[in-house]
């Protein structure tokens, strides 16, 4: 039996793929995040509710409309999309000209109303959300067994990021996206409707936040706090990743579960925490992080 | 000029407004503080369902006693020592509270009960599990009513290892408690002849098990035992269904686990798990009526938290009718005179170190099958005695007892 | 701005009227901070002394933070760390060396946080924006890691039972009065520390600096080294705050390195106004008179919701805070 720092090879093995698992998570919500600040520079500390809302769509949904999980996929994000839409539409336009401080504030107070609002609604023991049928039970790896749901996680989470990633590098209209933010004015003139591109582009990464929810709903309980545990630590990745940069979103994401996984194994008590250490090297020796264009 | 006049004046405003909102309360009542999560993770724990029990013991007693009024503040401690602590601070200030009870994060009661003893007040200590309140931090000024962390590990340790469990992983929660709790079970294992194999202590609180739950199994453990709470419970319990564990034969001990939570995740997640308890709502006839009751105001079927603190209440409030006082020391020392039987527990009687000893129940949650009801959730597999359950007298700190070394700061 | 159509007479008596006009202004500033100050004095015997307290010291904490957003121009979103530090170093010397004078633990959680303010500013001060922010929500997280680690702190417990002890060894702080006073001294020390800070050479230079950096510069000034100091006044500070409201309510909790109480402080100066001398204190005013009004109340469950509502209505409409606001409507209406 190999060891790798005194754990057997197989035990290892189940934790690198766990945490490569937790990292596609990580990089699928990163980059909602990512989109927001990369091409909107807004600091949209609204994410974990948008997140959040996700999955009680889907929690709804299921229970009230009879809507199931593969239907929930596809309309929840499409919810709070439009959520997302109103609330750049109507809210973060008023100051957008401002110090991003402001939009951080804004958002940040959006996510107190939000959560707030949901914990006196539901309580905050949280909601169940039944496994899908055609994804239950799991499959023997030999070095451990793998839930089929958790493959699904990974697979699905790595497509949207990969198909996203092409839209906004590959596309015309990822193109005109990335050229509308630098420079609004000359694509006005182009005829482009930047701000309905900025308002829409700030749905689809509402709308990413919530597909990230509805993949998180079959495996961790739906309480209202389920975002705001997590925000800081996407927070964390997207900065490690460099606020602009898409792919550094992602493949910090994937690299941050794997750092998690492992110190999970092996000192589990920091594995919050390890994350801000690593933000704090790499922003000492990268200050814009790993991927970032600007310092 | 004008410019800090309106500025004065809305300072000198928001204070007066402030200073409204604690306007002086005159004597001739007897006066309780709820004190729990009202909004944040124990609140369905306690919370305003709680506060619903205070309430129905109140209004069964008819709403005073020997003439004097019963007036009750409620507030939300939002589980922060400092909040909670400086609201009984304030109440014993301001309002001149007799007996604060609710009571639900050890963090929090830890603090508050501080004050309530620097205070000369009571304490009626109903949510909070941690079994140092009546070890190293017993105090005469507070009596812990319902359940304890040491009566919940020993009781579901001890069936378990009876039941064949021999080698264990623990999945402790990273803070005071969690810790507390690890050291209970490791004592009672080893006593037995059973061996910890491995532990794992996760932030608190965590999101995702599923690393925990896969060390867990790769173990070689027959028994995985979670030693945390609240929403760390319910996900880890969640994860370890969807990675089969119970398939594999592992068996699962949750430490704290309430009727609340259980209801939260469902049968399918937890059927057949082994948990403690101090009451129930379907025990017996007694505990059936007042928990039909309960549902009827609340909507919801009471855990043995709500039915403690209703419990607690009118014993307090029966010591009051007695002696016709409300301080602290006289009213404790009738509630320690007084052996407590009512709907929540039978044989029970507070000890000398604030303990209130009686029967706790070992469980079994029930499979989707056998439920025949939303509420039909447990079957009472054995009636654990009161001196068998909690901490003997003989091991405690407390230096209320006539042995025993203190060790207070 | 003036009019070049200026009689010679009126352009003699121009200098004479302005410096009559400062001399009032700054009269009646002294004024308003006296009349403040008797209000003060006699609040206590109104309202609730350990919440008169609870209000100094996070109006002196909002004080710090704003010297360091506002004059600075530095958004840091760990100030939580500092506090924090402040609160454990004084409680745990003061439980644990029982004779120590209750302003030496004070001194001591002060420096503590001045000298981890120093840390946090070398790492930090040579980003900028939201990579300066980050850094510091970083190491306050690391902070708060240790903090919930090591065993002084007593982890989720908290360290409690601090003893209040006695000042110089002759007052005896366990009662709220006395505490009060001393408390309100500590506040009004504090403040002046600012004040003096912000109007001094020093402080003409930070604001400079906040204006336009590159100028800042290329005018010669050691801008990194500026705005440290700025940095470690406001940690300093900040450690004061904290080790005073340990004394207070002798607790010390985890609560005060959450990176929620990072955001507390920057939505009590938001609110308040950045950028103001009186806008903290308005604003810590209002935010723990709202908590504690909210938790006691029935709109306990309401409480983060409505400060929700509160940092929205106060970015989109608030933008200059309560004192920029007033300040704003009495300089349209009463130009001076």
């Amino acid at each position: 039996m190999t060891l790798i720092f005194g754990i057997p090879l197989s035990v290892m093995s189940g934790q690198l793929l766990l945490g490569l698992i937790n990292g596609a998570f990580y990089a699928l919500l990163s980059l909602g995040l990512a989109i927001i600040f990369g091409l909107l520079r807004i600091i949209n500390f609204a994410h974990g509710a948008q997140y959040m809302l996700g999955a009680f769509a889907a929690v709804m949904g299921l229970n009230y409309l009879g809507v199931n999980y593969w239907a929930a996929l596809v309309l929840a994000p499409l919810l709070v999309g439009v959520v997302g839409v109103f609330i750049e539409r109507f809210l973060l336009r008023r100051i957008a000209g401002e110090d991003h401080l402001y939009g951080l504030l804004l958002t940040f107070g959006l996510a107190l109303i939000l959560e707030g609002s949901f914990v006196k609604l539901f309580g905050v023991s949280g909601s169940s959300y039944p496994m899908p049928e055609q994804l239950k039970g799991g499959f023997n790896l030999g070095f451990m067994f793998l839930p089929t749901y958790r493959a699904w996680v990974i697979v699905a989470a790595l497509a949207v990021c990969l198909l996203t990633w092409f839209m906004i590098e590959r596309t015309r209209l990822g193109s005109y996206l990335r050229a509308g933010t630098e420079n609004p004015k000359l694509m006005q003139a182009f005829g482009i409707n930047v701000p309905l591109l900025v308002t829409l582009t700030y749905g689809y990464g509402a709308a990413l936040a919530a597909f990230a929810g509805v993949l998180a709903a079959p495996v961790y309980s739906v309480t209202p706090t389920m975002g705001a545990n997590l925000l800081i630590v996407v927070f964390a990745v997207v900065v490690i990743g460099g606020m602009g940069s898409i792919m550094g979103a992602i493949v910090t994401g994937l690299a941050m579960g794997l750092i998690e996984g492992l110190t999970k194994v092996f000192y589990p008590e920091a594995s919050n925490t390890v994350v801000f250490l690593v933000m704090v090297l790499v922003l000492l020796v990268r200050p814009a992080g790993l991927f970032g264009k600007e310092a | 000029m004008k410019v800090f006049q309106h500025t004065a004046s809305a300072i000198l405003v928001s204070s007066l407004i402030a200073g409204a909102a604690q306007a002086q309360i005159s004597d001739d009542e007897i006066r309780i503080g709820y004190l729990a999560d009202m909004s944040g993770t124990y609140r369905d724990l306690s919370g305003p369902g709680g506060l619903e029990a205070l309430n129905m013991a109140i209004e069964d007693f008819g709403g005073q006693v020997n003439g004097k009024k019963i007036v009750v503040f409620s507030a939300d401690d939002l589980n922060k020592p400092d909040v909670g602590a400086n609201t009984v601070r304030q109440w014993v200030d301001e309002r001149n509270v007799d007996m604060v009870t609710g009571m639900v994060a050890s963090s929090v009661v830890l603090a508050a009960s501080k004050v309530v003893e620097q205070s000369g007040k009571l304490a009626l200590i109903s949510g909070a599990a941690a079994s140092s309140l009546t070890n190293e931090y017993c105090s005469p000024n507070h009596i812990h009513w319902t359940y304890d962390s040491y009566a919940l590990a020993n009781g579901t340790a001890k069936s378990v290892l009876a039941g064949g469990g021999k080698k264990w992983f623990i999945l402790t929660a990273d803070y005071a408690f969690g810790h507390a709790m690890e050291a209970d079970i490791t004592k009672v294992v080893e006593a037995d002849g059973g061996q910890v194999v491995g532990k794992a202590r996760h932030p608190f609180p965590s999101s995702d098990f599923s690393s925990y739950i896969l060390q867990a199994q790769g173990s070689g453990a027959d028994v995985i035992a979670f030693a945390n709470a609240g929403s760390d419970t319910v996900n880890s319990l969640m994860t370890a269904s969807q990675f089969g564990v119970a398939q594999s034969g592992q068996k699962l001990a949750g430490m704290v686990v309430f009727l609340n939570d259980i209801h939260a995740m469902g049968l399918d997640v937890t059927q057949n798990l082994m948990l403690t308890t101090g009451w129930y709502w379907d025990m017996n006839d007694e505990s059936r009526a007042w928990a039909q009751r309960y549902h009827k105001r609340f909507g919801k079927m009471p855990g043995m938290v709500p039915a403690g603190i209703y419990s607690a209440t009118t014993n307090y409030l029966n010591a009051i009718k007695a002696t016709g006082s409300d301080e602290a020391q006289t009213v404790r020392a009738q509630m320690m005179a007084t052996p407590v039987n009512d709907m929540f527990a039978k044989n029970g009687k507070v000890r000398a170190d604030g303990r209130m000893v009686h029967d706790m129940y070992l469980a079994q949650v029930k499979t989707p099958a056998e439920s025949k009801g939303e509420w039909d959730l447990y079957k009472i597999v054995r009636t654990i005695p009161g001196d068998e359950a909690y901490r003997p007298v003989s091991e405690s700190k407390c230096q209320l007892l006539s042995k025993g070394v203190a060790k207070r700061d | 701005m003036t009019s070049l159509q200026i009689k010679p007479a009126a352009a003699r008596l121009q200098p004479q009227v302005v410096l009559e006009r400062q001399q009032a202004a700054s009269r009646r500033k002294r004024g308003f901070y006296l009349a403040l100050f008797a209000v003060a004095l006699v609040a206590p015997m109104a309202i609730y002394p350990v919440f008169l307290m609870k209000l100094l010291c996070f109006a002196l904490f909002a004080c710090a933070f704003n010297l360091l957003l506002g004059y600075a121009g530095l958004l840091s979103f760990g100030h939580a760390a500092f506090l924090a530090t402040g609160g454990y170093v004084t409680g745990f010397l003061l439980s644990h060396y029982t004779g120590l004078g209750t302003e030496l633990g004070i001194l001591a959680g002060t420096l503590a946080s001045a000298v981890l303010g120093l840390v946090f500013g070398l790492l930090a001060i040579r980003r900028q924006g939201i990579y300066f922010a980050m850094i510091t929500l970083a190491l306050a997280q690391l902070v708060f890691f240790i903090y919930v680690q090591a065993p002084f702190t007593g982890g989720e417990n908290g360290l409690h039972g601090v003893p209040r002890g006695t000042l110089f060894g002759v007052f005896d702080l366990s009662n709220n009065l006395t505490l009060y006073y001393f408390v309100l001294a500590v506040f009004v020390f504090g403040y002046a520390v600012i004040q003096r800070t912000i109007h001094s050479p020093y402080g003409q230079v930070l604001k400079a600096i906040r204006e336009n950096e590159p100028r800042a510069i290329s005018l010669g000034y050691n801008v990194d080294a500026h705005k440290l100091l700025a940095f470690v006044i406001s940690a300093a500070l900040t450690g004061l705050a904290g080790s005073t409201k340990t004394v207070v309510f002798q607790l010390a909790s985890l609560t005060d390195a959450h990176w929620h109480m990072s955001g507390e402080v920057i939505l009590m100066t938001l609110l308040g106004g950045v950028g103001t001398v009186l806008g903290p204190l308005v604003g810590a005013t209002v935010v723990v008179t709202l908590q504690s009004y909210l938790s006691n109340g029935p709109l306990g469950e309401w409480v983060h919701v409505i400060l929700g509502m509160i940092f929205v209505l106060c970015v989109l409409l608030f933008r200059v805070g309560i004192v920029g606001w007033v300040l704003k409507l009495s300089r349209r209406n009463f130009h001076n």
